[in-house]
This record gives C-alpha cells, structure tokens and sequence, in this order.
C-alpha cells in the first residue's frame, strides 16, 4: 500500500504545484517539492532492515483485468536500491536546484515535470506488471523531453530534447514489443510469473526477438553504444536536471530493466555477448570521446556514458552463471552482477556531486569551457574539494569507493577468462584489456576535471563574473554526495549486506543462497594482486598520457567529423525527411488526371491481375439470346456516337452525342422489355440535353488538348484495359448462374403489394426505401444547383463575375 | 445479344475513362455520363435479356423480364441524373471562379 502511494504521491505532489506557487509568491517553491522526495525516502528507508531479511512486498491493484495489466507494485531487493536512489538523489537535486535556479525562472513548471518524472521513475523501478512499467517507462521520456528544453527559447534545448525523445521512445516501442512476445508466449505481464514459466518462455521461438527487443528498448534509455548520442545534446538542460535524470536516475532505467531481465534471459549466449560486448564498447568509446571534450557538462556527459557501459558490461559478465547454473564455482561471476550494482550505487554518488560541482562553476563563473577556466582553487576550496574526491572515485583511486567498484570490475573481467563457455577461451581475453585501456582514459579525463579547472593559471578577462565560492545551500548536497563516497569506501559491508545482497536474490531467484554471492568487501586484500597491478598500471600510464596530451591530441582529428555518429544521425534524419518530401511530391503532384491514372491502374492490375492469376475467365455465347438486325443497328450507333465523341472538336456535337447515346440506351430498354425505364430514360436525356444547351452560353469553349504523345499513348492504354476488364469480367459473371434469381417473389406482387407493375411495387412497396433516398439525393442536388449559382462570393474573395 | 451488349459496354467504359483522363472539364463530365450509361446497360445485361415478357401482371403471360434490375436502374438513373447536374453547375461556377476549365492550370501550386 506504502508502495503504491509513493509512486502515486509526486503526481498528486506535481498536480498540487500551481496552486502552491500562486499562493506563496515569495518562498522559492523549491521547499514545498523537497518534502517530497524526502518523505518517501524516509519512508523507504524503513523497508531495508525487512527486505533485508528475504521479505517482499507486493499488492495489486486492478486495471485492466480483462487484459491481465494490473498495477501490480513489487519491491524487492532490486527496487529498493533504485528507489532509494531515486528519492535519495531527487531530494539532494531539489535542495541544490533552490539555489541554483532564481525565482525568475518559471518554476512550477521546472518542478511540476520533475516530480511527474520523479513518479514515473519509481513507477517504473516498482511495477512488476510490464505494461504498467512501459506507461511509466514512456512518462519518463515524456517529462525528460520537457526538462531538457526547459529553456525552451534556446536552440540547441529543443534539439537535445528532440534528439532525445526520438531516440529513446523509438527504443521503449521495440520495447514494448519485445514485452508482447513475452505475453504472447508466457501468457502473463507478471515478470514474477514469467520467471515462474521460464522453461516455456526459454523454449519458445520468440526467445531471442523478444530479448534483441527489450534491449533495444534498455541501450537506448541507458545511452549505449551507438545510441549514446542523446544523452551530450541532453546537456542543453539545467544542471540539475543533468544531475538527477542524465547521470542518476533516468539513464538507469535500461540497467534497471537489465537487471530486471537478466533472471528471464540471463542464461543465454546471446544475451551474454550482447550485454556484456555493448557494455564494453560503450565503456571504451565513452571514456574516449570524453577526453576530447572541453565542455565540461559534455565531459561528464560522456564519462556517464561510458561509466554505465561499465555497469551493463558486468551485469552482462554476471549472466554467466545463470548458464553455469547453481554450484560453488559459477558464484564466483555472480559477483560481476554484486559489482555492477555496487558500481551503480557508487556512480549515482560521485557522477551527482561532479555534476552539482560543474553547475556551481558555471554559476559562479558563467562559463564550462575549460578552456577558459584555470585556477579556481583558492578561490573555490569547497568546490574544488568535491571536484578532487568526485573525480578521484571516478578515475577509481583510493580511498573513495570508485576504486573499490573498478578493482572488482578488474577482477570480474579477469576471472571471466577462465570460463570456457561461449566462446570465451578465445575471445574472452579482450575484456580486461579493453577494461584496462578504457580506465586509462577515465583516469585522464579525471585528471582533466581536476586539473584544468582549478590548477593552473586563472584567466579572469575570459570569465564572465569575477568567481567566488558558492552559497552554502548548493554546497551542501555535493558534500552529502561525496561524504557518501568517502563513507561508502570506509564502511562497504554494510552497504553490501544491507543494500546489495537481497538485490542479488532478485537478479539470481534460482540460486539457494544469497550468502555466498556477496562477497566481503575489503580496500587491502592484504597481498598484490592482479586487479591491483592494473589499478597501479592505470595510474601510471594515465599519468604518463595526461603528461603529453598536447602531443597526441590530434589523433582525434584522424577520424572526421563526417563520420561521427551525431553526423550520421543528422544525416539520415534530414535526408529522410528529404527523400519522403521528394517521394510525396513525386505522386502527389496536385494533378487530377494523374489521380485518376493511379486509381484505374490499381483497378486494372487487381482485377484483371486476379483473373488471370485464378484463371477464372470464362465465355459461353452458347446461352445467349439471338440478335436481331435492328438490335445490331442500335449497337452500331452507340459505338459510333461514342467514338465520335473522342474526335468531336466542338462542345455542341458533344452534347449532341451524349443525346444520342441517351436515346439508344432509352431504345434499348425498349427492345430489353423495361418500359418504365425507357420512359425514365428519354425524360432524364431530355433534361440532361437541355440543361447543357442551358448552360452552354457559360461553359468554356472545348479547347484542343495540348498533351505529349506518350501521354496521350499512355491515356489510350489504360482506357483500352479498362474497357477491356470491365468486359472480360462482364462475360465471365454472365457464365455464372450458381443461384436462383429470386424475382419470381416479386412476381407475386398483386397479392403482395396490390400493383400489377412489377417495377413500381418494387420501387414503391417492396424496396422503398431505395426510393425515398433516391428523392433525398435529388433534393440535395438540387439544392446544390441552387446555392452554387445563387450565391456570390463572400466579400474579400475574388469574384469572377463582376468583372 | 448478351456477350455483344456486353462487348458494347466495354466499349463505353473504355471511351469514358479516356474522357476522364482528359483535362477540360466539360469532357470529364461528360466522362461520367457515358460511364453511367455502359453501367445501367451492364446491369440490365447481367440480369438476363429477352427471357420473358415485360413485367406487367395481366398484360403478358408469365416468364417476365427479371424486375429487380430494372428498378435497380431506374433509382440508378435518377441518382446520376442528380450528380450531372449538380456537376454541371459545379463546372460552371468554377469556370466563373477561376476562369479557366484546365484541371493541369488549375492543380496545387507546386511548393505545397
């Protein structure tokens, strides 16, 4: 119940906004959202010595049961870590944003689309049906696209924002079909049911889409390789929003959805490689594009990218020993899977404090460009304090927890060498070096933050504001921050034991004991080994490289803008919309004529295409009745009179034409024994003649049709097929008598009805109906005719008449 | 008789879609009026000819001419009589409107 009201209280919360923020004008509204987040961070907080213990929490509320989506909220292990960073972080960020924006900003807006991103993330964190976290999953994109262009007269914020939006809802629909398959084969939204099925689920042939699918839906949330892209352009957002949802929460989403996903998928080889070879090259690329960087919001953009390359990577190194299955050696990767949650408690901590430390710098100094920046560190102690103790744990040094996540990720990438599954005695060796090379470029860009930010020299002529230390209210959440990090590197056990081990039960449900998969966390092993020789070799190299950056920073001019992924993206959008331009112009070019074209041609080519294709063109003359002389005179005359239609150069000889035809068929209905409707016939004709003589004065004179020779040759081809289908398909109907006509009812019709005229009863008795409409369309065309001529064009308009 | 009306039909529908193809006005018009000739003449076709006696109890003895078709065709009549002249009139203030009958003048603009 607690559950389901912390998801439901930021949008109750985000609902109640506008009308705090027109009753207390002059408190920042701030204040009022803060207590948000930290209730339910306290209350939260109360469930960890239960979940602790093995317990979890479930209830469910109906929504659509006739479908199975149910809110179904579930925290287990898993949830709660993410909740509690959701909450945890959500309250430092509002404390932070008090006094980073000014009142002069439009705040209910600002703080109205964080809580409802706020309760989408723990929505999504807390649902257990898939549906219901899909909604969520979506409102979180929905509310990122509006905090990313929260200045939303700048440019570059609705780019980011666009950019941002289209990437990852393309993602959440492959998602969301990746979640159908799942219902379609499991028959269940309830990812504990499916886990609950998973022989079925497993032994299905929607295994692998459904699982390439959900992965999309995860890459593209978490900024993956190569849908990373996003989340540098989600820079353009105030600082933080960049803290809480693009370093925090929201590019959590996917390792969320990861871990959640691993008990389903966990064991396949597929997942493995994907998960783990995506997470690795994201780490790679991320680490170095980010020493290229001299923004340093997109430094750090950048560096979270490649940072949850390196979560995903293990969580995908940790799947192994859902293959393995349960026994003493396979819980040796299971704790890749207890360093990927530990390195992600760890980045939200030190990744939120750099964050909140670049935003007091650009406050304070109006500028990120580290170019112009230098020097700031004894002007900006504290500040600089949090940039040290933040980077440092990034860059995985002692004594901050950054470097106790990075040694297990060294050992995991080690030991996942050993296994000679999947491929991985060959290949496998690729991880730690790539690992390695990777912290080499972490280190440096690191030491760039450092470095170029408050060492050196200052330059006070290229900054905008002369810079002095920020107000104590925006220091204070950077230094709750890293006094986590400090504290989580003193005291790790309990985090581990507290925090991570009931998580691990929920990643590895099959596996008897949590005990064993959470390892003792320890800064001094009390020996060398290999992990630490990297961490030292790290150092080392990074130091060396940082040494004599100017000297090989033009390798990154070896690899042109031309073919960077933000290009090519640009490049497909824009000339995609090109191309349906171009294509939509092509066909739809306004011609009537050239509409028609299609229309028949779609016609010939279904009909006359099925007819030869079922080959049901038949011809029996032998049924026929004979024809008598005067019947083929008639015939002669209507070819003629419409042939001669097509060469008739003045309008008179067309109407005349047009009589003619009208009289023959009036004569045929004659000489076909339907006098009523030869009676109908010469009337109709008659009028339609006489209204063409009418109007004759005021049509347009027949012009000779100016028109190329293919067109006209064109023109002749499709009026030849459709003449020629309308025929075959007439000869075949007349060969089909499968039924009785059943006019020999109407043929009752003097007992029935009371007429003796057949067709009358028909029309006035028996199909009346018919009838009464036909008069309402005579009507309305008559009051067509009537408005057209008698009404002029309103004022303003052009009218032809007058002139 | 059939299989030549029908023949004749074809003809019709082959002279009336040249006529819609074309770009005056007038001629689409009268496209239209031609097709709905072939079209009545292919449903009285279709439902059989010259297999009994006009369908008027008590003037001829029974087999009559299938009736149904002919009531089809005459509500059929009436309503493309209406469209005619309602296009007719169309045509006509358009031509006042815009001076000109020529589907090709007066298409989209081409940056639309």
């Amino acid at each position: 119940m607690i559950v389901a009201f912390s998801i439901l209280l930021p949008f109750i919360a985000a609902a109640c906004i506008p009308f705090i923020y027109r009753r207390f004008k002059n408190i920042h509204l701030g204040w009022f959202v803060l207590v948000v987040p930290a209730l339910l961070f306290t209350v939260l907080a109360t469930y960890i010595p239960r979940i602790a213990n093995g317990e979890t929490f479930s209830k469910t509320f109906e929504w659509i049961p006739s479908f199975g989506i149910n809110i179904t909220t579930y925290l287990d292990g898993l949830s709660i870590i993410f909740s509690l960073l959701i909450t945890g972080v959500g309250s430092l960020v509002i404390l932070y944003s008090i006094f980073y924006l000014s009142t002069k900003e439009s705040l209910h807006h600002f703080y109205c689309y964080l809580l409802l991103f706020m309760g989408a993330m723990l929505g999504v964190v807390l649902s257990d049906n898939l549906m219901v976290l899909y909604v969520f999953w979506e409102l979180t994109s929905v509310s990122s696209f509006l905090l990313i262009a929260f200045w939303h007269h700048r440019k570059a914020s609705r780019a980011g924002a666009r950019k941002a939006m289209l990437i990852t809802v393309s993602g959440g629909v492959a998602m969301l079909a990746g979640f159908l398959m799942l219902y379609v084969v499991s028959g269940t939204f309830s990812i504990r049911e499916i886990i609950a099925n998973l022989d079925i689920v497993q032994s299905s042939n929607l295994f692998i889409p459904a699982m390439c699918l959900v992965l999309l839906g995860a890459f593209t949330k978490s900024a993956q390789f190569p849908f990373h892209i996003w989340l540098p352009d989600a820079m353009e957002a105030p600082t933080p929003v960049s803290a809480y949802l693009h370093s925090a929460t929201m590019v959590k989403a996917g390792i969320y959805l990861v871990a959640r996903m691993t008990p389903i998928f966990g064991g396949h080889e597929v997942w493995f490689w994907a998960v783990s070879g995506v997470g690795i090259v994201t780490l790679f690329w991320g680490s170095f594009n980010a020493v290229r960087q001299f923004d340093l919001k997109a430094l750090l953009a950048y560096s979270t990218i490649s940072q949850l390359g390196l979560i995903m990577s293990l969580f995908g190194l940790g799947s192994a020993a859902l293959h393995l299955g349960y026994s003493t050696q396979s819980v040796i990767y299971t704790q890749a899977t207890f360093a990927a949650l530990f390195h992600l408690i760890n980045h939200s901590t030190f990744k939120g404090a750099l964050f909140m430390m670049v935003g007091i710098v650009d406050h304070e100094v109006g500028t990120r460009d580290i170019r112009r920046l230098g020097g700031l560190m004894s002007l900006m102690p504290f500040t600089f304090t949090i940039a040290v103790i933040g980077s440092f744990s990034m860059a995985g040094l002692p004594p901050f927890n950054g470097f106790l996540s990075k040694e297990m990720f060294f050992m995991a990438t080690v030991k996942i060498t050993q296994l000679d599954i999947f491929s991985l005695d060959s290949v496998g060796l690729l991880f730690p070096i790539v690992a390695w090379i990777a912290s080499v470029f972490t280190f440096i860009y690191c030491v760039i933050i450092v470095m170029r930010t408050f060492f050196g020299k200052i330059q006070p002529d290229r900054l905008e504001k002369p810079p002095h230390e920020a107000p104590i209210g925006m220091l204070i959440p950077p230094y709750i921050l890293i006094g986590l990090v400090v504290g989580i590197f003193m005291f790790p056990n309990i985090l581990g034991h507290y925090i991570l081990r009931p998580a691990m039960a929920s990643i590895y449900p099959t596996f008897p004991s949590t005990d064993e998969m959470t390892p003792h966390i320890s800064a001094w092993h009390g020996y060398i080994n290999t992990e630490l020789i990297m961490t030292i070799g790290v150092v080392i190299v990074g130091v060396f490289l940082y040494r004599t950056l100017k000297k090989w920073r033009p390798m990154y001019q070896i690899f042109p803008q031309k073919y960077s992924f933000n290009s090519i993206y640009e490049r497909v959008i824009s000339s995609s919309e090109y191309r349906s331009d171009q294509v939509t112009k092509r066909y739809m070019n306004g011609n009537l004529t050239y509409y028609f074209i299609y229309i028949y041609v779609f016609f010939v080519v279904v009909l006359a295409g099925y007819m030869v294709y079922a080959d049901v063109f038949s011809w029996d003359p032998s049924k026929d009745s004979v024809i008598e002389p005067y019947e083929l005179i008639l015939v002669f005359v209507m070819i003629f009179a419409t042939l001669a239609i097509l060469f008739a150069k003045q309008r008179i000889t067309i109407v005349l034409l047009n009589g003619v035809l009208g009289y023959s068929v009036a004569f045929f209905f004659v000489v076909f024994r339907a006098p009523d409707l030869a009676l109908t016939q010469l009337v109709v004709e008659s009028i339609t003649t006489a209204l063409f003589l009418l109007s004759f004065k005021f049509l347009p004179k027949l012009t000779k049709e100016k028109v190329s020779k293919t067109f006209k040759f064109t023109k002749i081809t499709i009026s030849i097929a459709v003449g020629a289908t309308v025929t075959f398909i007439g000869l075949a109907v007349m060969n089909y008598d499968e039924f009785e006509p059943i006019s020999a009812y109407f043929e009752d019709s003097y007992n029935l009805a009371g007429g003796k005229n057949i067709v009358n009863t028909i029309l006035g008795d028996f199909r009346a109906f018919d009838t009464m409409l036909e008069v309402v369309v005579l009507f309305i065309a008559g009051l067509g005719v009537y408005t057209l001529i008698k009404l002029k064009a309103k004022k303003g308009d052009a009218d032809v008449e007058s002139k | 008789m059939e299989s030549l009306m029908i023949v004749l039909v074809g003809i019709l529908v082959a002279v009336a879609t040249y006529l819609v193809l074309s770009r005056s006005v007038l001629r689409v018009i009268m496209g239209t009026a031609i097709l709905s000739h072939a079209v009545h003449l292919l449903l009285l076709t279709v439902g059989g000819l010259k297999k009994g006696s006009v369908p008027i109890l008590g003037q001829a003895a029974a087999p009559y001419t299938d009736a149904l078709p002919q009531a089809l065709i005459l509500t059929a009549i009436v309503i493309s009589f209406a469209v005619t002249a309602f296009l007719l009139v169309l045509a006509y203030r358009m031509y006042l409107m815009n001076g000109s009958d020529d589907f090709q003048e007066l298409g989209g603009s081409p940056d639309e």
